[in-house]
């Protein structure tokens, strides 16, 4: 029987990079498909179950295709007393889907997410890795037709 | 005076992207001066300080340094956990936009102190956008030959709220999955990679160099018996001047809502965020301390129009929603309380459900792996004690 938790093991090594390689395979093609996965168990010598549980742990990283941008409003509760519904109510007109969808024409998707820390100028809303802040439902359209 | 700026002197008074301008108030004279001294030396200041953990659990800062100094082994590790996650905190990313260099500094002055050559600020994903900012101010203090003895390195999260559990983190920097640990060991003799690691938060490693410089003594003057020093709060929610507000230990909750944040008609504060604590309006003057109410120092404000089941049945599905699933009494608890809050909140509350509460809440304190699910059940508990009314209106069998 093998001793746990004694000497070197060369699979933590191998794991050591595995969620920064994830976060940048994430940011090359927006999600991570069972190609890339299958290929990064490979190169790093780990089976593709422990790398599929790594990519599936994380909020941040999508195993289904995104949109090119990704919405992400804040459903907590300080966001929440500052009436966030109406801001999710306003992003589901605009873009005209539900969060969890991805538009048909692949420019947004669309989720609700916890707290981002932007509690003092609530509610707010992160798109890619920009943070809108004291959002209100006329400032929607204008917000997302920057990225459009 | 009501607010004191410690942690926060810097804050809107340099240029975070400009170490010139710190260095021109003081900046890195205190690693200058710890450079000087054996770690044992500094180790002991922090120690005779009082300084306790910003993040939330208020483990004594030296003791910890202590720990991981005196621990076997060359290599060692610092970890800075800014995975500041949360509800209703947002004080670390305010210090991250305001003041990177003391932050850096007082992972510079804890690698000296306990023999680490390495570091990691682990950055929460939402915070992505400060990463430049980050990296230049380590970039500026590399070249400015401050970090000889030490590399910084900082780590993305990817979106995981138990990150900000510490043997979580040290998992996710780790590059797995970011589950909880069995303890002990304690990462002071087993961490990262199972090496000696000292983990602080962001806040409290701001107050390093503060203490360095000026003194132990100096820094035990403020506060109460078993909180020194100042603590930094988050203040949201039912609030006229959101923000946040530094003040000694020891300051009642009411100047910081009503008088500093200028909340109005307040019902209930949440402090400590989803895992914190529900004080009523009748307990308002309750010192902010660790000995009574802190956690990280989220402050949530509900007024009167608010209805506290609501809250805490959101707070209980938030908390359903991020545990990491390892251990049963967390996993199945915090769903099975929220699926009750819900019911509640349609007024279809059962008689038994307040029993079942209680019970989930016995096993759940007793027998969850950490934190999350350990705590998960406060503010049930609080509700039921302060806001008892509001359920048994809701019983309708």
């Amino acid at each position: 029987m093998s001793k746990i938790g004694k000497g070197t093991d060369p699979r933590s090594q191998a794991k050591k990079d595995l969620l920064v390689l994830l976060e940048r395979a994430q940011s090359r093609s927006d999600y991570l498909s069972g190609e890339t996965i299958a290929g990064l168990a490979e190169s790093l010598g780990l089976s593709i179950g422990e790398v599929y549980g790594v990519a599936t742990f994380y909020s941040f990283l999508s195993i289904r295709p995104q949109g090119r941008n990704v919405i992400r409003i804040c459903k907590s509760l300080p966001c929440y007393l500052k009436d966030a519904q109406t801001i999710i109510d306003g992003v589901r007109k605009e873009i005209g889907i539900e969060p969890g969808e991805t538009t048909a024409d692949g420019k947004f998707s669309f989720e609700l997410t916890n707290c981002i820390g932007a509690c003092d100028k609530a509610p707010a809303m992160m798109v890619n890795d920009d943070v809108h802040t004291d959002l209100t439902p006329k400032k929607i359209s204008k917000i997302l037709e920057a990225y459009k | 005076m009501l607010e004191k700026r410690v942690v926060l002197a810097n804050c809107g008074v340099i240029d975070p992207e400009d170490i010139a301008s710190y260095i021109d108030k003081d900046g890195f004279k205190a690693l200058k001066k710890a450079l000087k001294l054996p770690g044992e030396q500094i180790v002991e200041e922090i120690k005779a300080s009082g300084l306790r953990g910003r993040g939330g659990a208020g483990f004594p800062c030296g003791l910890k340094w202590d720990l991981a100094r005196k621990a076997q082994g060359d290599e060692k590790y610092v970890i800075c956990n800014a995975d500041e996650g949360e509800v209703g905190t947002f004080k670390d990313r305010y210090i991250l936009e305001n003041d990177p260099f003391s932050l850096i500094e007082g992972i510079a002055i804890a690698g000296h102190a306990v023999g680490a050559k390495k570091a990691f600020i682990y950055l929460r994903a939402e915070y992505r956008f400060l990463l430049g900012l980050l990296e230049k101010a380590i970039d500026q203090a590399r070249e400015k030959g401050f970090l000889k003895h030490l590399d910084i390195e900082v780590r993305l999260g990817a979106g995981a709220y138990v990150c900000g559990e510490e043997s979580a983190l040290m998992e996710s920097i780790e590059g797995k999955r970011g589950e909880v640990r069995y303890r002990p060991p304690f990462p002071p003799t087993s961490g990262l990679w199972s090496k000696p690691t000292i983990i602080n938060n962001v806040e409290t490693l701001m107050n390093i160099p503060r203490i360095v410089l000026k003194g132990a003594e100096w820094f035990g003057g403020m506060g109460t018996e078993k909180s020194k020093g100042t603590k930094v709060f988050s203040v949201s929610g039912d609030v006229g001047k959101p923000g946040v507000y530094e003040l000694v230990l020891g300051s009642s909750l009411k100047e910081l809502v009503e008088k500093l944040a200028l909340a109005k008609k307040v019902q209930a504060v949440q402090v400590g965020g989803a895992t914190g604590r529900i004080i009523p309006a009748n307990m308002l003057d309750t010192p902010l301390s660790f000995e009574t109410i802190l956690g990280a120092g989220a402050v949530t404000v509900f007024n009167k129009s608010r209805d506290m089941i609501d809250i805490v049945y959101r707070t209980l599905e938030f908390l359903a929603e991020e545990s990491c699933g390892k251990c049963a009494p967390c996993r199945e608890g915090t769903e099975a309380m929220a699926a009750i809050l819900e019911r509640f909140t349609r007024g279809e509350g059962l008689e038994k459900d307040i029993t079942v509460l209680g019970e989930l809440a016995d096993t759940m304190m007793l027998a969850s792996m950490c934190g999350l699910g350990q705590a998960a059940p406060i503010p049930v508990m609080d509700s039921l004690q302060h806001f008892r009314g509001a359920y048994d209106k809701r019983i309708s069998l």
